[in-house]
């Protein structure tokens, strides 16, 4: 656990500016992916006339209340390389970027409760090792040695009988991330502007020249959707169906408490994920409510079930006070995979279906976008995660290691 | 937590029950003649309305019967329940739990 204070906000990290009438690329959303997308528009591409539109504020949504896990453990080899990507450019992105965003690789261990459980996670782990990417089967009483605090005792309701765990994954200080990546953005000339709803689409045929704001008429070479949970909202704007449903997730943090838990602990069975914050707060999630809701609130059984996991799994949790819950809109996609795609309307992009699992993705999601919308054509990376997967039926179905039931 | 009215057993707690997703989603009348894309918007393509949206609930724990929810996806407000037979309402009474 880090003991280091917290960077120091700095007086300010990006202009204000007013939208120009034109820009090359408009990135609609900036959290998280918008505001990656926009920095490797950017950075790889030397497109530096964007603008990334807002309609709240700056990495206000999800990428302000998530619960900030990175790890790249999944199971195909489509997500095992476009994941474990992303990790690799977490790994160099404080120093790339000039800021120290609390990256800290504490490590994932994913439990297993049920005998299929078991064949499931060591049936990952062996195909994360394939992909290079770092994983370990551990046995109960070496999952106790990762972290201590876990009840591992045969006699609990779903006893522990192992966990993958992947040593690199981790945890960062999100709202750092979304400043650095808005801070350099804006040093390279992407015009960030908050406040900014986008109503509508400028077209021309089948072609999108630019889109309709609370503040005017923006026009535009080209548009990348970056908006989470409203993807589906905006893209029916521009005549574009997705494959998404919209679903509350919530989390939840305790108050402050000495340091305690050394890595990130995560239970598909159980559900409940958690992690200590590097303030001291124990972070946890569950899964996504089962119906379909933009309300940013989640349902309080889930709650109930998710404390009733924790307890369990960690009984020295039983006293700890809930401080604040939250509850936040993610789109989630028929295979549990996000889609990084052109869509049926020329120089209209999009980028969705993350589902609970966006944060982690971010440099990724940024990288691949930025090389879709510069090129017009799919990264390597991303072409699996096309739209086009809902038609031939190459799903890349990661329901599993989601890690979240959605 | 939502209460929710299943036609036959009354208004019930929302953990009595198990989702279904997007209402009347009927099967492709001529199926042989659906192209991949048709296919693909039948198997995974559905409305994600933010408002009122008509949904599928089974009441998993009571009577087991499947039947049609009308609910705000905002407001989380269910609007109406309905049998499978039964038309979506066309004008929602706002406040009510049937």
């Amino acid at each position: 656990m880090s003991t280091e204070p917290l960077p120091e906000h700095p007086d300010f990290l990006w202009r204000n500016p007013e939208p120009r009438s034109s820009y090359d690329v408009v990135i609609v959303g900036a959290g998280g992916h918008g505001l990656a997308t926009a920095y490797y528009l950017a950075k790889n591409h030397g497109i530096t006339n964007v603008a990334v539109l807002e309609k709240g504020w700056l990495a206000g949504g999800n990428m302000a209340r998530n619960t900030t896990i990175i790890r790249s453990n999944y199971l195909w080899d489509e997500s095992a390389a476009i994941y474990e990507h992303a990790l690799k450019l977490w790994e160099r992105l404080p120093e790339e970027l000039d800021y120290d965003f609390l990256f800290s690789q504490r490590g994932v261990l994913n439990l297993a409760h049920t005998l299929q459980d078991v064949r499931e996670g060591t049936r990952r782990a062996n195909a994360n090792r394939l992909n290079g990417v770092d994983a370990e089967w551990l046995e109960p009483d070496e999952v106790a040695k990762v972290c201590p605090i876990l009840n591992v005792s045969p006699r609990t309701r779903y006893p522990v009988l192992g966990a993958t765990f992947q040593p690199r994954a981790g945890i960062a200080k999100h709202d750092h991330v979304a400043w650095a990546l808005a801070r350099r953005a804006d040093e390279l000339g992407v015009d960030l502007i908050q406040g900014c709803e986008v109503t509508g689409f400028l077209k021309d045929g089948d072609r999108v020249v630019g889109v309709e704001t609370n503040l005017g008429r923006i026009n535009a070479g080209r548009v990348g959707l970056a908006a989470a949970g409203h993807s589906s909202v905006l893209a029916e704007r521009a005549g574009v169906r997705l494959p998404v449903q919209s679903y509350p997730l919530q989390a939840l943090v305790s108050e402050l408490h000495e340091p305690v838990h050394p890595t990130v602990v995560m239970s598909n069975h159980v559900h409940v994920y958690v992690s200590q914050a590097h303030k001291g707060e124990l972070v946890m999630g569950a899964g996504v409510d089962s119906y379909n809701g933009y309300g940013q609130r989640g349902s309080f059984h889930v709650i109930e079930h998710q404390m009733a996991a924790a307890v369990e799994l960690f009984p020295i949790f039983a006293r700890a006070h809930v401080l604040r819950t939250w509850g936040g809109v993610v789109d989630v996609t028929p295979d549990a995979s996000p889609i990084i795609s052109t869509t049926p309307v020329e120089n209209l992009y999009v980028n969705c279906g993350w589902g609970t699992g966006g944060f982690k993705g971010t440099p990724a999601a940024g990288w691949t976008f930025a090389h879709t919308i510069a090129t017009g054509e799919p990264h390597p990376l991303n072409a699996p995660f096309a739209l086009e997967r809902f038609t031939t039926g190459a799903l890349i179905d990661e329901h599993g290691a989601a890690a979240v039931a959605h | 937590m939502l209460l929710i009215s299943c036609p036959w057993c009354g208004p019930r707690d929302e953990t009595e029950y198990h989702y279904g997703g997007q209402a009347h989603v009927r099967y492709p009348e001529t199926p042989a003649d659906l192209d991949d894309r048709q296919w693909a918007e039948y198997v995974f393509y559905r409305d994600n309305p933010k408002g009122p949206f008509a949904e599928r609930w089974v009441h998993s724990t009571g009577c087991r019967r499947w039947f049609n929810v009308l609910r705000d996806t905002v407001t989380y407000e269910v609007l109406a329940s309905y049998r499978l037979d039964e038309p979506r309402p066309e004008l929602p009474q706002a406040g009510g739990n049937r």
